[in-house]
């Protein structure tokens, strides 16, 4: 067999769904599944009313409410005007034109990247967008998921389409296994400090080696979910056993005959051996601690044991000035170890991790133990499915016995457009997926870690090695 | 979407990297349900004083960059959220291309659909505009789409490379969507040949489908 012959999964998946080819290559490129919030929906749905044109597949189609949502009771209705209006255009929205929707007093409601997967609606080798960059947490089973804007959402409602050419395939293979203490979000982030936040610009990045095979589906969106972060649209590990056991049983996914049929075309879908990459990276899992950001972008990224580095480590003007108002706006001084740096506030929750085995992690470390006084924690889990498990199991009473606020499911903290908000000058350890200035409310202070890492800081005060805890 | 064909204007420079789009426009500004008025959140964590009073310092407070029509910056300009209020809240500040080494994806794929000229130069000359911009109002620049060129205050023409779809549907003010329905009969014969070869393919629906 020729080498051109031999696909990368990536190239698979593309090769599905092109629809039509126009002459610069640029591809019509079938859709089949979309996810729709409040934030990133309404001017696209005022596009399609103003041009008299219908969804072309609402059964391709889910609706759900995260970015705004409260996460704390919400049975009387949402407080904030402008929360409130957007989430009820949202409604007046899908009703009009017919969409499915969980509205938010349903416990299927979610983060959209929670959602997806947990009802079976996200399925290897299917093409999914959202108006929303962390789509390519959906990789995670195989799938070909990437963030689009208001326009293209517009564009998916209308055509059930994007317009699109290819991207450059690039893989990253962890081989070896990880230590105690660490986790998919570890491993990301170690490749996000590798690469750097533009390392992936271009690339689909597909992750593969022992240390991603080893992970579970959790660890597996974790890490595919912050492949934005990495510059990347889109994130993908082949699925596997791990992947099909996972699907299995779920709502929306196939059953019984349907089932085998998807699993015949699911097991054709990894990459051929000898298939071509643009561009390859390896990490060794051994190698990786415990990680946490100590500045504003997520490529400012070290292990635990590590300093904030010095000005004298940048390269030239422009870099030192760039590095000089990151230690200003973090207000820490270089040098330090990191794990001196005190911590205000503790967020376990978002896209990245708010699932189920987030929380058990969180809940392991949380375990007979308090959080520091003064430190305000909470814990937002990723969907009512995944609240409802975590009660199940007594994870919610481990975590309010310890101090934790245990909360209603939503973006809550990772973006502040709900009230849950870090104040100015305020410093969280956060289980998000940015660190960007004002992420988490204007002034806000945001370091990035694991959950058991973010438990673990809630309780010493100051973000800790977790590894002492084990 | 406004045709983009030719810009000549003020530039301003804005020496940073990796600039995310939530520096451009923070969430707290995205509970809209229009596109319009964002401008006044532009650039917001640079732009303003916790006490909502202008940075001085900052490079659109100051005269004759109030008015720039361009902006110059350095590496993955736009990274982050895919929130298409950015390019929006900088075409309602009267910016209509970004000039830049490289660009976040999402970005540059919501500016074009925006009438928001994104420009991949190499850093080198984009720190050479970045001097011409400092000259203000003694210097404009001059986009020309068409000829896709970048001309520099003292006639210098240089090339910019540029996607032939994408300047097509920019200098006529065309969105994709109109383009894409021509594609409706294939699109039509996807699904019906789609539907015959995987018929397990799931759809969304309210109540669960399990059984």
């Amino acid at each position: 067999m020729a080498e051109s012959s031999k696909r990368t999964l990536f190239d698979k998946i593309w090769n599905s769904h092109v629809v039509d080819t126009l002459p610069d290559g640029t591809c019509v490129l079938y859709i089949d599944r979309h996810i729709i919030h409040e934030v990133t929906t309404p001017q696209a749905f005022e596009g399609l009313r103003a041009a008299h044109r219908p969804v072309r597949r609402p059964e391709a189609t889910i609706a759900v409410v995260d970015h705004n949502i409260p996460t704390t009771d919400r049975s009387q209705g949402i407080d904030e005007p402008d929360s409130r209006l957007q989430i009820e255009t949202f409604e007046a929205n899908v009703a009009e034109f017919g969409v499915p929707y969980f509205p938010y007093t349903d416990p299927r409601q979610g983060i959209v990247h929670v959602i997806g997967p947990e009802q079976g609606m996200s399925l290897p080798g299917m093409t999914i967008v959202c108006g929303d960059s962390h789509t390519s947490t959906h990789g995670a089973m195989g799938a070909l998921a990437f963030g689009i804007g208001t326009s293209e959402v517009e564009h998916v409602l209308a055509t059930q389409t994007m317009l699109q050419k290819p991207s450059r395939n690039m893989r990253i293979t962890v081989d070896g296994q990880v230590g105690p203490g660490v986790s998919g979000k570890d491993l990301i982030l170690a490749i996000i400090g590798q690469i750097g936040a533009a390392g992936g610009t271009g690339h689909v990045i597909e992750y593969a080696g022992e240390a991603i095979r080893a992970l579970d589906m959790a660890g597996r969106m974790t890490v595919c979910n912050m492949s934005i972060e990495a510059g990347a649209r889109a994130g993908l590990i082949a699925p596997d056993e791990k992947t099909y056991a996972y699907i299995k049983g779920r709502p929306h996914a196939p059953h019984g005959e349907a089932f085998e049929q998807a699993l015949a075309w699911w097991r054709t879908l990894p990459s051929d051996e000898g298939a071509l990459y643009d561009r390859e990276v390896h990490l060794d899992a051994a190698t990786i601690a415990p990680m946490v950001t100590w500045g504003t972008s997520p490529e400012d990224v070290l292990a635990i044991t590590g300093r904030v580095p010095l000005l004298e480590s940048a390269a030239d003007g422009a870099a030192r000035e760039a590095l000089a108002r990151k230690f200003d706006y973090m207000g820490i001084t270089p040098g330090t170890p990191l794990a001196e740096i005190g911590v205000d506030v503790v967020f376990i929750g978002s896209c990245t991790n708010s699932r189920i085995e987030d929380i058990r992690a969180a809940a392991a470390i949380a375990r007979g133990r308090k959080v520091a006084p003064g430190v305000r924690a909470l814990v937002v889990p990723g969907s009512g499915l995944v609240k409802q498990q975590a009660e199940s199991e007594g994870l919610d009473r481990i975590l309010t016995e310890a101090g934790f606020s245990w909360r209603e499911a939503g973006c809550s903290m990772c973006i502040g457009m709900n009230p849950d908000k870090v104040a100015p000058g305020e410093r969280c350890a956060s289980t998000s997926n940015r660190n960007f200035e004002g992420r988490q409310g204007p002034g806000a202070r945001t370091h990035l870690l694991s959950p058991a890492m973010a438990a673990a800081a809630a309780i010493t005060g100051h973000l800790t090695d977790v590894r002492e805890f084990l | 979407m406004q045709p983009f064909t030719k810009l000549t204007g003020v530039a301003a420079a804005l020496p940073i990297s990796n600039v995310d789009t939530d520096k451009i426009i923070p969430a707290r500004f995205l509970k809209i349900i229009t596109r319009a008025g964002l401008g006044k959140g532009l650039f917001d964590p640079l732009r303003y004083r916790p006490d909502g009073s202008e940075e001085p310092g900052f490079v659109l407070n100051r005269e004759p960059y109030r008015h720039a029509k361009i902006l110059i910056a350095h590496e993955n300009f736009g990274c982050g959220s895919s929130r298409e209020h950015a390019p929006w809240a900088l075409m309602d500040f009267g910016i209509s291309c970004v000039i830049a080494p490289s660009f976040g994806d999402i970005f540059f794929n919501n500016s074009m659909k925006n009438g928001l000229l994104p420009i991949r130069l190499p850093r080198e000359i984009c720190d050479l505009l970045m001097a011409d911009a400092a000259q203000g109002d003694n210097a404009r620049l001059t986009i020309d789409l068409h000829a896709q060129v970048v001309v520099r205050p003292n006639g210098e023409e240089i090339h910019f490379e540029m996607d032939p779809l994408r300047k097509h549907l920019l200098l006529n003010g065309l969105d994709d969507i109109g383009q894409t329905l021509q594609h409706a009969p294939a699109i039509d014969r996807y699904e019906t040949a789609r539907q015959a070869a995987q018929p397990w393919f799931p759809t969304t629906t309210l109540t669960d489908p399990a059984p």
